[in-house]
């Protein structure tokens, strides 16, 4: 792969400015707000961090979904992770941020500095090359993540059946964007009216899995890619379907999203994967069917089954102060939470919104206040 | 010759027999030649005058070698690199290993032979060392401790001495040495000619205060980059920063890395690039001279020390938005997906 090319016209000052002027111009012929959610964290913080919002007019609004792993992660499932890699002989391996989520009882980074065998992963492949570098030891994968990275798991899965890598278990935390969708618009409170698709979600699944939210609440959703002029031109696309009075599904990140998604992907993922009954999502509550398991003939790499004894069963709700449930479900903005920017900030986080560096507290922190006068 | 003998570090060569006393004189005294180092005694004898800087730095990098450098050049350039942002010029250095048993002497040669040839790029000598051989598992191959000295040529520059109006000038471009170890770290399978930016900056300071130029702050932007540096000095001179992310040079491949794993050029590390505030009236000067010696020539005036804002530092877009560049937080840890 070429590094080089992975970015370069997607900044373009003048492209950027020519499709606020757009925007700005069809958005003054709307009444009505436009309240558009960003299911997914990267979005969030391309907003915050390129300062888009300073470029756009007031009647649109931006709502923070639940389309992080790390915001929606609940205090027992750190809890699960926590209590694995206290087990003897154990090594658990995770994804960046996972370990500066607080359990109920510190987040992994802490219990890594008592002792534990605690290892985020770059490359979720190098889980192989841990187990088999490591014979005696009992590799765990706590496998977070929507869509996106699931395949990733499901190959890992593969691998070590194929291999016969005996050593390595699976705890899975994967999520699913479209209940999630359903979970904020079942809310009577809810104000979304418009969405912009995870771009890395929908190269696996296709956009398809949009459609029944198109039909059944009659709101755009234009799945974008994550660069400032992606989400510019993708926000242009909203406001003109508003313009227009339509709703329909829409792909701007056409570069690499198609509507039926990468097939090979999805089969692998039947292939070990399947529906688990109910997960609870930190602020959301228990939702059916929005998370996968391990399906029963692999049993034998499921830790959550293997170690079943060892794991807390205790259900862990927020610090009460924290109002991340109601900033995932869009009826918050940060700075409505009474602790934002004081008892709780990245360096000391209440809620998971704060610790992620996609959370919507944690963009809100870092990246607002700053005006365009100086 | 006992060391020769070995092709691993073993227990013994930390203790203070005869096979340190090879380890010593074959390898580390040849390399570091110099008087005051070979005339053994329990303590280096130093002729100091003047205003002196003192530093220390231990560096601990995994893995060892990486593109552009290895631990040894690091633990000179960074020692030096830390005197040098004083003004101070670079003198006497200490060194100290700490090596885990089984550390391959072949690895351990070449990490001297890059501390020798790095110290040719200052003059500074080392003049004292010290060496333990710890049991496999106590150490992460090899450690380093480096501490300096040198005589400050031009007093007065201090993080606490930025002025409203100064300009900011960053000599190259940057993240480089951050970009370089993930690269190395990882079995990434990227094409890339990404080398870290490691290198003694004592010759361009030299340069700088040469021509007498004023300079108010100066410091290498070594782990938390550009942001950290910046940000440290908006709160210790109690001004804003402002910046322009247009005029900051960053090279192609370090950007598409960042893309990659979602981390901002602006937070990761350098080895051989600093920044400089100074009078707006002398900046074209210094970026001049600057220009002229290797490595600097995408040196470029970032921005400017403005009186709103104090204690932040604004990164201006080039398509007009504005925010603040914050320290980065914690690890560095790729985002998720
Ligand atoms: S890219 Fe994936 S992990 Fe990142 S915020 Fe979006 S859904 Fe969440
Ligand atoms: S500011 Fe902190 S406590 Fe408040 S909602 Fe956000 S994460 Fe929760």
């Amino acid at each position: 792969m070429k590094l080089t090319d992975l970015y370069q016209q997607f900044r373009n000052p003048d492209i950027i400015k020519a499709l606020a002027a757009q925007i700005n111009q069809y958005s003054s012929q709307i009444t009505s707000n436009i309240n558009i959610m960003e299911v997914c964290g990267g979005h969030t913080h391309t907003i915050m961090k390129y300062g888009l919002k300073q470029l756009l007019p007031a009647n649109i609004n931006f709502i923070h979904g639940p389309g992080c792993p790390v915001c929606i992660m609940p205090k027992e499932r750190i809890d699960h992770a926590a209590a694995l890699a206290q087990l003897p002989d154990v090594i658990l391996l995770t994804l960046g941020d996972m370990i500066r989520v607080p359990g109920s009882n510190g987040n992994l980074a802490q219990y890594r500095a008592k002792g534990c065998d605690i290892r985020p992963l770059y490359d979720p492949m190098d889980a192989l090359s841990i187990a088999k570098d490591n014979p005696n030891k009992t590799i765990i994968f706590f496998a977070i993540g929507f869509e996106t990275s699931t395949p990733m798991t499901a190959v890992l899965i593969d691998q070590a059946e194929k291999q016969q890598i005996n050593n390595l278990l699976f705890h899975i935390n994967h999520v699913l964007v479209p209940p999630a969708i359903d979970a904020v618009m079942a809310d009577p409170q809810a104000r979304v009216n418009a969405f912009i698709g995870p771009a890395h979600v929908s190269v696996i699944s296709g956009a398809k899995i949009y459609q029944a939210a198109v039909d059944q609440y009659q709101t755009p959703v234009v799945v974008s890619g994550f660069e400032p002029v992606d989400v510019m031109e993708s926000i242009l696309r909203i406001v003109k379907q508003k313009y227009n009075d339509t709703a329909q599904l829409d792909i701007q990140y056409s570069r690499a999203v198609n509507y039926d998604g990468n097939q090979a992907a999805q089969a692998l993922i039947n292939q070990y994967l399947t529906l688990r009954d109910s997960f609870r999502w930190r602020g959301l509550g228990p939702i059916p069917d929005s998370a996968l398991t391990l399906k029963p003939e692999f049993a034998h790499r499921d830790a959550e089954i293997i170690f079943k004894q060892h794991l807390p069963t205790v259900e862990i709700d927020d610090h009460k102060a924290c109002q991340c449930g109601d900033i995932l479900r869009g009826i918050a903005n940060p700075q409505d939470c009474k602790v934002f920017g004081k008892g709780c900030s990245p360096e000391s986080p209440l809620g998971s919104c704060m610790v992620s560096s996609e959370g919507a507290c944690n963009a809100y922190y870092r990246y607002t206040g700053v005006t365009n006068a100086g | 010759m006992p060391a020769k003998r070995y092709q691993q570090v073993q227990l013994s060569h930390g203790g203070g027999g005869k096979e340190m006393n090879s380890l010593i004189t074959d390898m580390f005294f040849k390399a570091f030649s110099n008087p005051i180092l070979e005339s053994q005694e329990d303590a280096a004898q130093l002729n100091l005058y003047g205003q002196t800087a003192f530093t220390t730095d231990s560096f601990t990098v995994e893995p060892l070698f990486f593109a552009g450098g290895d631990i040894g050049k690091l633990a000179i350039a960074g020692t030096v690199n830390d005197l040098a942002m004083m003004a101070a010029q670079p003198e006497y250095l200490s060194c100290s290993f700490i090596i885990e048993e089984g550390f391959a002497i072949k690895d351990l040669n070449t990490i001297v032979q890059s501390m020798a040839t790095e110290l040719h790029q200052s003059g500074a000598r080392i003049v004292c060392g010290d060496t333990k051989v710890v049991p496999k598992g106590c150490a992460d191959g090899i450690f380093i401790n480096t501490s300096g000295v040198g005589r400050i040529l031009k007093p007065g520059i201090s993080v606490k001495n930025l002025q409203v109006g100064d300009a900011i000038i960053v000599s190259r471009d940057i993240g480089r040495h951050g970009a370089a170890i993930l690269m190395a770290r990882d079995s990434l399978s990227l094409e890339s000619e990404l080398t870290s930016d490691c290198a003694t900056l004592w010759p361009i300071v030299e340069q700088l205060i040469a021509a007498n130029i004023d300079i108010h702050a100066m410091r290498d932007a070594t782990r938390g980059g550009l942001s950290a540096v910046l940000n440290e000095w908006a709160t210790a001179s109690n001004v804003g920063i402002q910046v322009d992310e247009k005029h900051i040079p960053i090279s192609q491949e370090v950007q598409g890395l960042c893309e990659l794993y979602g981390f901002e050029a602006f937070d990761l590390a350098n080895e051989g690039t600093f920044i400089i505030a100074l009078p707006q009236d002398v900046a074209e000067q210094a970026l001049a001279i600057m220009k002229q010696y290797c490595h600097c020539d995408s040196a470029s005036i970032i921005g400017h020390v403005i009186k709103d804002n104090k204690g932040k530092v604004i990164l201006n877009t080039p398509w007009g938005s504005s925010r603040y560049l914050d320290v980065p937080q914690g690890e560095l840890l790729p985002r998720i997906c």
